[in-house]
């Protein structure tokens, strides 16, 4: 091997024609297609893209950990050195050395086995040829470092006893142990509340100064990408669309695509409804307490509160935005409204006193009530046909309809929602995440409801799927007057989709007010920390 | 931990009251006893043999003196083998029987994990097939099979070792019955091993600790094997009582003095506290087993220590 | 992000109109996987053999040849041409005459017997009583009657497998055996099914408090030394086949409701069942249209665990002589009978050993087929 004498000064790693291919039961898989990039000492990289854009991947395949049926091609040079192909000892004087990464889940990327301490000290063990005991005082270092507070205690600790954020920092901690070159972060932060979020990219940015290495960041996220990188990647199925720099992308994006992810970011507002406009929904001093642990035999029954005393009043015509962290209890409260899990308080729907009705009583009105989930993958049951699926709600309600009106209607409900609706015959997995969404809107929609609380309807889509379905739901919304309550813990989707909006924290409102004055003018300290957390980034 | 272990210890009480209550009514409302043999007894002599039992009385007072003599450890007179109680059979038994199943329990896991891991390290292999297909035979075969044509091909043909029997309890003796009783239960641990360490092997912090580069001693028994041993361990109790079950074939088979073959001989013979004894003494070890599965389980994985 | 999210899913060509669902795709992954297709054809063949043999075979289970006592298995009909002639000179004894001549020829004989005594013609009921010889008939009297000549059809068995020790066709008591075990087999299973799968949807549906006392009872009922209790269940309640069965699934029903319980648990917590409820579906409707045939696939698999277990623990009993009753059988009675005389008669061990091991390694086959096709992992 020739080293190559410009690559070795110039750049930290030098990608050239790298595929990545997978073998599944139904044909070969091109992840990666052939792509080149470059990353120079100190920089920091960002390569951007939707879920299947194979961003990830190629990390993987540098790095020699793709799963058993993935093969990667081309090369790839650390510093001269080809690591495409080199035995698993060449690669391994690499890997926890030279380059080091972090990954997108900081629940499970730590072995639960073990104390955060060890693993720290592994790649000091095991490269350096530390003993356990003489890596602590390093360990204790970089916890310091990283901004874990108490490291002579929290050494000891199990991940499981730390929340996502403290995880994030210990594999922070992990990855600078060895002073690396490289830092590959592949969605280091996406798992995290908005708060935390910018709170790791802090301490990722400063550290990054304070050591001089290079960072590769492995994002969907263009926040993140323009407060953080320098040059911009972007990859679009296993292609590269567009390179440059951070200016170049964001202010002169050359292909459509690059300037249909920059545009992405929901736009628009919702104007109030008319004040006259009748009080559809309400719950005053909602409670929802959950029992948690408590012996069978021994113990009493711990009870932690998920919602303590809200209430909302929601009109008809009006979308309500809930927005708080997780664990804020905005979800509960969302089905505490629909009456769909025990709860204490005062319901009304319309003129009607729902506080004492029980299920059998609540059933009627549940075509009137409806709920969209968050997660696209778990809110359609697998084993039914999407004609199944959104006709369920009119077998309940209006079981007078015969087998083909009940089609005629699904056939209509999936055109409106912008499906062909030759999609009834087949099965959820067939579909795209933004496509099952659509599926789930139109068996709400089907039942011709009054209210739907939509509950991060688009936090697991692309970017660019969001701004079609929030387009979707306006749409719906003007045609049938609906009111909406939008719970999401992204706050530019909340600006553009509510008029009114409550802020949420530990089951109790923080802040609640017309869109426009809490995202303007924040009174609570939370609600400001939230907004600077989710707008300083851009 | 400590408390831990009392409460589990507590926990343990009503379940034995169970099986000693269900298998004691379980016996009485049975049609026939041990005394109804193929010629009828005198009635004089039924009446006597009814009354030096005690089982004239009402059911109720038999439960209850059953309950009690229970409680000190006096399983009753056994009804067969009429000048020993059945506590003095089950002392004369239990030490070959103990020493029998820890033997093949040993066997059986430390073979088991060993093949296993190796199978699922080279997954899809030579190997892992050839394993994999000796482990179901393991699994399919019955050990009353396994032993004797162990014993017509390593005893009888090659004479190697002696076919049956514990002689001075040297470990000639031990081959055969000790390999037959672990062999299901060794193949049960490979696959479940090699099922285990597939998944373990795929989990996001393997990929962690080698994106680290450590070398693969360290991935493979430091990170993948400690999480693959976790439903090795849980299995520990079934297999502990899948031993048990098979000691009694076993001791059958290489005549073998321990508490399966009386067990054995006490269900074909209807001798109730016989059976009712070997029943209770099964119950114990299986709660004993499913402690010293939960402490294990503790000591291996931090999220379920009990402190 | 786990490493597969970021590949991209097969593309479904639009014009399809017909969508494939889950349990197609897992038919389509299971056909492919040979071994599991061969277990299949191989059980299939084994049940065709074991419930629709005796039809085809003359012999029933429990016919027994005294002539024909541990008869080794072989292709050629029983009694052999060189053996016939003792058998006849031990009728002829037993008939107190003596045997001039005899001759084979097809499947009828002709003898000459003789004796110092004219013979009673009705002599020739000795020779029709074994089992080798029949209709024999008197065609020619000589010497005033101390000489007859005797012809008659020399009847001929097969026996393939070889006879026990009781002179029974072995062939058939396979074939019976097949029966009952298969049957002991998927009987228990389908109890074992029906009590797990009802008890466990509903503890996990429920749960809460219902919830924990109902696997507290599973948890207090794992302790028991259940295969003991099952010997003793079948000590004290008689041996019949029903009770067996019976017996064994209500042992095996505690592994299939934890795994139900904790498939509805995971289920319960997907938003489709909360989807569900906000649709207004009842309590019922929810287990029936959505829970249930959500748990099939891991059920299904689970069946074919138990099954072979079913089928061991049933051997298990029939070893210790509690299994069916004479002159019905299973493998499991067949085989330990067999490995009892595995020196002088290996045909009763390795005939009903090869048929259990063959079923349970296709079962095995057909269950590890089932994971991989309806859990579609790496493994």
């Amino acid at each position: 091997m020739t080293a190559d004498a410009t690559g070795t000064t110039e750049t930290v790693l030098s990608v050239r024609g790298l595929k990545v291919d997978f073998t599944t039961p139904d044909g070969d898989v091109n992840a990666v297609k052939g792509i080149d990039l470059d990353v120079k000492p100190g920089e920091t990289l960002a390569v951007v893209g939707e879920s299947g854009s194979g961003k990830s991947q190629t990390m993987m395949g540098i790095m020699g950990l793709l799963a058993n049926n993935g093969r990667v091609t081309g090369s790839a040079k650390y510093r001269g050195k080809e690591l495409i192909g080199l035995p698993l000892k060449g690669l391994n004087e690499v890997r926890g050395v030279k380059i080091t990464m972090i990954f997108q889940e900081p629940m499970t990327s730590l072995d639960p086995l073990y104390t955060i301490g060890r693993q720290i000290a592994e790649p000091l063990v095991h490269h350096k040829g530390m003993t356990f005991k003489q890596a602590r005082v390093r360990v204790l270092e970089l916890l310091k470092l990283v901004g874990i507070p108490e490291p002579e205690r929290r050494i000891n600790s199990y991940p499981h006893e730390m929340s996502g954020g403290q995880r994030q920092r210990v594999m922070i901690a992990m990855a600078l142990a060895n002073e690396p070159d490289l830092l590959i972060a592949d969605e280091p932060t996406t798992a995290l509340d908005v708060t935390i979020q910018a709170q790791i990219l802090d301490l990722l940015r400063s550290l990054q100064q304070r050591f001089g290495m290079a960072v590769v960041l492995i994002t969907h996220d263009l926040g993140i990408v323009k407060h953080f990188a320098d040059r911009v990647v972007v990859m679009r199925r296993g292609e590269v669309v567009e390179k440059g720099t951070i200016k170049e992308i964001f202010e002169e994006p050359k292909e459509d695509y690059t300037k249909m992810l920059l545009a992405s970011e929901p736009s628009g507002s919702k104007e109030p409804p008319a004040d006259t406009a009748p009080i559809i929904l309400e719950g005053r001093n909602v409670a929802v307490d959950f029992a948690i642990g408590g012996g069978f035999f021994f113990g009493s029954d711990k009870v932690f509160r998920a919602v303590d005393g809200v209430s909302v009043r929601l009109k008809r015509g009006q979308t309500i935005g809930i927005v708080g962290e997780s664990g804020s209890g905005k979800s509960t409260l969302g089905r505490a409204l629909l009456r769909l899990l025990p709860s204490t308080g005062h319901y009304h729907f319309g003129d009607k006193n729902i506080s004492d009705f029980d299920r059998a009583a609540m059933r009627p009105l549940r075509k009137e009530l409806q709920l969209v989930f968050q997660d696209p993958y778990g809110s359609l049951s697998p084993r039914q046909t999407v004609g199944e699926i959104i006709t369920e709600g009119l077998r309940i309600h209006e079981p007078q309809l015969s087998r083909a009106d009940r089609d005629k209607r699904a056939v209509a409900a999936l055109k409106e929602v912008g499906l062909d609706p030759a999609a009834r015959n087949r099965y959820p997995h067939e579909f795209s995440g933004g496509q099952r969404q659509r599926i789930a809107i139109a068996r709400a929609m089907i039942l011709k409801p009054k209210v739907v609380i939509l509950d991060e309807p688009t936090s697991a889509l692309d970017r660019s799927v969001q701004g079609q379905v929030i387009d979707l739901l306006r749409d719906l919304q003007e045609k049938h007057d609906l009111s909406y309550i939008f719970i999401s813990h992204d706050l530019a989707v909340i600006k553009a989709m509510a008029d009114y909006v409550i802020v949420m924290k530990n089951g109790k409102i923080v802040e609640e007010g017309p869109t426009e004055d809490i995202f303007e003018q924040p009174h609570q300290t939370y609600t400001k920390t939230l907004m600077a957390a989710a707008f300083d980034l851009e | 931990m400590f408390q831990f272990v009392l409460r589990r210890l507590a926990s343990a009480v009503p379940t034995l009251f169970i099986v000693v209550t269900i298998s004691f009514f379980l016996m009485r409302f049975a049609p026939g006893g041990p005394f109804n043999l193929e010629r009828p007894l005198p009635p004089a002599t039924m009446e006597n043999l009814m009354r030096a039992y005690h089982l004239d009385q009402p059911l109720w007072n038999q439960y209850l003196q059953y309950l009690k003599n229970a409680l000190t450890g006096d399983f009753g007179p056994s009804y067969i083998y009429k000048d020993n109680t059945i506590a003095e059979l089950i002392g004369k038994g239990l030490p070959y029987s103990v020493q029998l199943g820890s033997y093949a329990l040993l066997l059986a896991l430390i073979g088991g994990v060993l093949v296993g891991t190796l199978a699922a390290l080279r997954q899809n292999s030579f190997l892992d097939f050839l394993v994999m297909s000796v482990a179901t035979t393991g699994v399919t075969v019955p050990n009353f099979v396994v032993g004797p044509v162990l014993t017509l091909i390593f005893a009888l043909m090659l004479s190697w070792v002696p076919a049956g029997g514990w002689g001075d309890g040297s470990l000639k003796f031990l081959i055969l019955p000790v390999i037959t009783l672990a062999l299901p239960q060794l193949a049960v641990f490979a696959r479940l091993t090699r099922g285990s360490m597939i998944e373990a092997l795929h989990a996001d912090h393997i990929r962690t600790a080698r994106a680290y580069g450590l070398p693969q001693r360290a991935v493979v028994i430091t990170h993948a094997m400690r999480g693959a041993l976790l439903p090795v361990v849980s299995y520990l109790a079934p297999c502990a009582a899948a031993l048990l079950t098979g000691s009694a074939v076993v001791e059958s088979i290489f005549t073998i003095p321990g508490v399966g073959r009386y067990f054995v001989l006490g269900a074909i013979n209807r001798d109730y506290t016989l059976v009712m004894g070997t029943v209770v003494l099964v119950a114990i070890f299986v709660i004993v087993f499913n402690l010293v599965v939960d402490i294990l389980y503790g000591l291996l994985d931090p999220r379920v220590r009990h402190d | 992000m786990t490493d597969l999210t970021d590949i991209p899913t097969t593309v479904i060509p639009p014009e399809e109109s017909k969508g494939r669902s889950l349990f197609q795709l897992a038919v389509l992954r299971f056909r492919r996987n040979r071994a599991a297709m061969t277990g299949c054809v191989v059980l299939f063949l084994i049940t065709i053999f074991s419930f629709f043999g005796p039809y085809f075979i003359s012999h029933t289970y429990d016919q027994v040849f005294p002539s024909y006592v541990t008869a080794p298995p072989s292709l050629e009909p029983l009694p052999r041409a060189e053996t016939l002639g003792d058998v006849m000179k031990g009728v002829a004894d037993r008939a107190r005459v003596e045997l001039r001549d005899f001759a084979v020829e097809g499947n009828t004989f002709t003898a000459t017997v003789h004796s110092d005594q004219p013979i009673d013609p009705r002599s020739t009921r000795y020779f029709d009583r074994a089992n080798e010889f029949d209709n024999t008939q008197v065609t020619a009297t000589e010497e005033d009657g101390r000489t007859l000549k005797l012809t008659g059809e020399v009847h001929r068995e097969y026996f393939p497998f070889g006879t026990d020790a009781n002179g029974r066709d072995m062939l058939a008591r396979v074939m019976l055996g097949g029966q009952i075990s298969l049957a002991v087999g998927f009987l228990a299973s389908l109890v074992s099914l029906a009590v797990g799968v009802t008890y466990g949807a509903i503890s996990g549906y429920i749960g809460g408090r219902v919830d924990n006392v109902m696997m507290r009872l599973v948890e207090i009922l794992y302790s028991l030394p259940f295969v003991f209790l099952v010997v003793v269940l079948v000590v004290f309640f008689g041996r019949s086949f029903i009770l067996i069965f019976l017996v064994i699934g209500a042992v095996e029903w505690l592994d299939m409701a934890r795994i139900v319980r904790g498939q509805t648990l995971a289920l319960k917590r997907r938003e489709f069942i909360g989807a569900a409820q906000a649709l207004g579906l009842t309590d019922w409707q929810i287990i029936r249209r959505h829970i249930i045939p959500n748990t099939i696939g891991p059920v299904i698999v689970f069946v074919t665990v138990v099954v072979p277990k079913v089928i061991l623990l049933e051997s298990f009993l029939s070893f210790l002589g509690l299994g069916v009753q004479a002159p019905l059988t299973s493998w499991g009675a067949l085989i330990s009978e067999g490995a009892n005389k595995m020196q002088s008669a290996p045909w009763l061990l390795i005939f009903p050993a090869i048929f259990f091991v063959v079923t349970l390694f296709s079962l095995n086959f057909i269950g590890d087929g089932l994971r991989d096709a309806l859990d579609p992992k790496d493994r």
